[in-house]
């Protein structure tokens, strides 16, 4: 090796390592923990019980796969599982929905405005995730403007008054409104990049609006929808607080139990295991997104 | 061609008005001087002086300000090193470390580090709230630090090294410079990050160690009074001024995420 090369060698862990330890420490050796604690046994008084048991025949590790045992026999959490990514689902849908026209109106502005635009988008996002939460409980609870109007009104037509606040429908609105950005910006992204040429060259062929639509904008904008909805799907999952915030009882998803099992009942080793599975869970769809979008462009 | 039809305008203008009405309202109800979100009284500023006689909250805006600027701190030399060595050298895993607290529910980083401190025997409280925000901010340094580099005119550093400039001098009077725009808006993402998070604070605070966002969560859990919509709209507006800021020095860089 030249002495060139074996200072760059020693640049690149100067200057790479420190970091590289850090994450190391504080990221990678907290996971692989996690994952090793969801083998092992409950401790006496919550947490964990000592990975060596020791008795007559000596030393011996003591892991088990109990947990996921009681994971898989127990449908109630396999339920929870199914509940959540369904609400994780319509949650991906809904902000497609509103999060695509948006993104379109930003890549069809004047270039001038289009940063300005996307600031707008994007300033929500960093303002306080609690405070974005807690704005919904005042819309949706039962004091508020909005929902005593709407109650009138449906009240005209007979129908008896709705309760929002606690609800799975106020789950799915805190979920749309935190992740929307999300959505926004890779679609935005994507959508920019279009060449203008081709809606031209398909309306000169005789389509309307409609077919340049679904034949022309949204088959090129699949990459952005992917990607978005893998930026939304993935943290709307795991996600607890809004579920907690505006859920009740009957809204909980699986960051709720995840966050019981470490806090309240504290089985770590189950904890674990649950998180485990939220963890493939996102691998998973984020594996799928990147799969299905690196097949779109080829 | 104009391809903005007025369905596409409504639509758009409709999506601004859902994300920004909620947020005006929590605004708005800090003014009204009643204890319902519900109807408008009238103006008054009892909330913002209840907030400032409010021990528990000043004190949790102490801790949150503390691990803020700590965390930025480190995160941002820690980020600026990653930023520098995924720029310059090949690396498999340093990528990977960096954007994975990033990636992942945020949930599972919070109980993974929950886990680790207890097993450390590391006391739950400021100290692991500080090592914990590090971890998941230097990704964020990183990649704007990383950004700003692309943009960057190599032939400057070759220049310097050619006239006889040690890889150190070359990188603190030519690289860091150039680079300093990333880097500051990257120290105040790791701020605002660090001051707004709540889900990983959540599972590594212990007694003691309650920082804003906590704060605001066991009054929105426990009691609902006005003086949340008056602590939102200062952090809010302090956080409006970081971002803005950083946007200015790094345009672009917001959007990394």
């Amino acid at each position: 090796m030249t002495s060139g090369a074996k200072r760059n060698r020693l640049h690149k862990w100067l200057i790479g390592g420190p970091p590289l330890a850090y994450l190391l420490v504080f990221f990678a050796a907290p996971v692989l923990i996690m994952v090793l604690a969801s083998f092992r046994f409950p401790g006496e008084f919550g947490g964990l019980s000592p990975v060596f048991l020791e008795d007559e025949t000596g030393t011996h590790l003591d892991l088990t796969t109990e947990s996921y045992g009681r994971f898989f026999s127990d449908f109630l959490y396999t339920e929870l599982f199914i509940k959540s990514f369904t609400y994780a689902a319509v949650t991906t849908i809904v902000c497609l929905v509103i999060a695509y026209p948006l993104a379109m109106l930003i890549a069809r502005s004047p270039k001038k405005h289009r940063d300005l635009l996307v600031l707008l988008v994007i300033l929500p996002f960093w303002s306080n995730f609690l405070i974005r939460v807690y704005a919904w409980m005042i819309i949706l609870g039962p004091q508020s403007v909005f929902v005593r109007a709407l109650n009138y009104f449906i009240g005209l037509f007979g129908v008896e008054p709705v309760s929002l606040l606690y609800t799975p429908f106020a789950v799915i609105v805190g979920l749309v409104y935190v992740h929307l950005p999300f959505m926004v910006l890779p679609l935005y992204a994507n959508l920019e990049k279009h060449d203008p040429a081709l809606l031209d060259a398909a309306q000169d062929l005789g389509a309307n609006a409609w077919w340049r639509f679904w034949r022309v904008t949204f088959p090129l904008s699949l990459p952005g929808v992917y990607a978005g909805a893998a930026l939304v799907f993935i943290p709307a999952l795991g996600i607890f607080a809004i579920p907690d915030i505006l859920g009740g009882t009957e809204g909980i998803m699986i960051g709720n139990v995840i966050k019981q099992q470490f806090l309240d009942t504290r089985d770590w080793p189950f904890g674990s295991v649950l998180s485990m599975v939220l963890t493939v869970m996102a691998i998973g769809i984020a594996g799928l997104a990147a799969f299905v979008g690196r097949r779109q462009r080829t | 061609m104009n391809r903005r039809s007025p369905w596409l305008w409504t639509a758009g203008f409709l999506a601004y008005v859902f994300l920004y009405a909620p947020l005006a309202i929590v605004v708005v109800y800090s003014f009204n001087d009643s204890r319902l979100n519900a109807e408008w009284v009238g103006f008054t500023f009892s909330w913002y002086e209840k907030l400032f006689h409010n021990e528990k909250m000043l004190r949790a805006a102490w801790n949150s300000l503390v691990i803020g600027l700590v965390t930025s701190a480190a995160s941002t030399v820690l980020g600026t090193m990653a930023g520098y060595a995924m720029y310059r050298f090949r690396s498999r895993l340093l990528p990977v470390l960096v954007l994975a607290p990033i990636a992942i529910p945020e949930i599972l980083m919070g109980v993974s580090l929950l886990i680790f401190f207890v097993l450390l025997n590391i006391s739950l409280g400021m100290i692991s709230i500080i090592l914990s925000h590090i971890a998941f901010c230097v990704g964020f340094v990183a990649i704007v630090v990383r950004s700003r580099l692309a943009g960057m005119d190599e032939s400057l550093t070759e220049a310097a090294r050619d006239l006889g400039a040690t890889p150190w001098r070359a990188f603190r009077l030519v690289t860091l410079p150039l680079i300093m725009p990333g880097v500051v808006a990257g120290a105040l993402m790791a701020f605002t990050l660090s001051i707004d998070d709540f889900v990983i604070t959540f599972f590594t605070a212990g007694v003691g160690s309650t920082t804003l966002p906590l704060q605001i969560y066991t009054m929105v859990k426990v009691s609902v009074t006005p003086e949340i919509n008056a602590v939102s709209t200062l952090l809010m507006l302090l956080t409006l001024a970081l971002i803005m800021i950083a946007s200015r020095l790094s345009p672009g860089a917001l959007r990394a995420d």
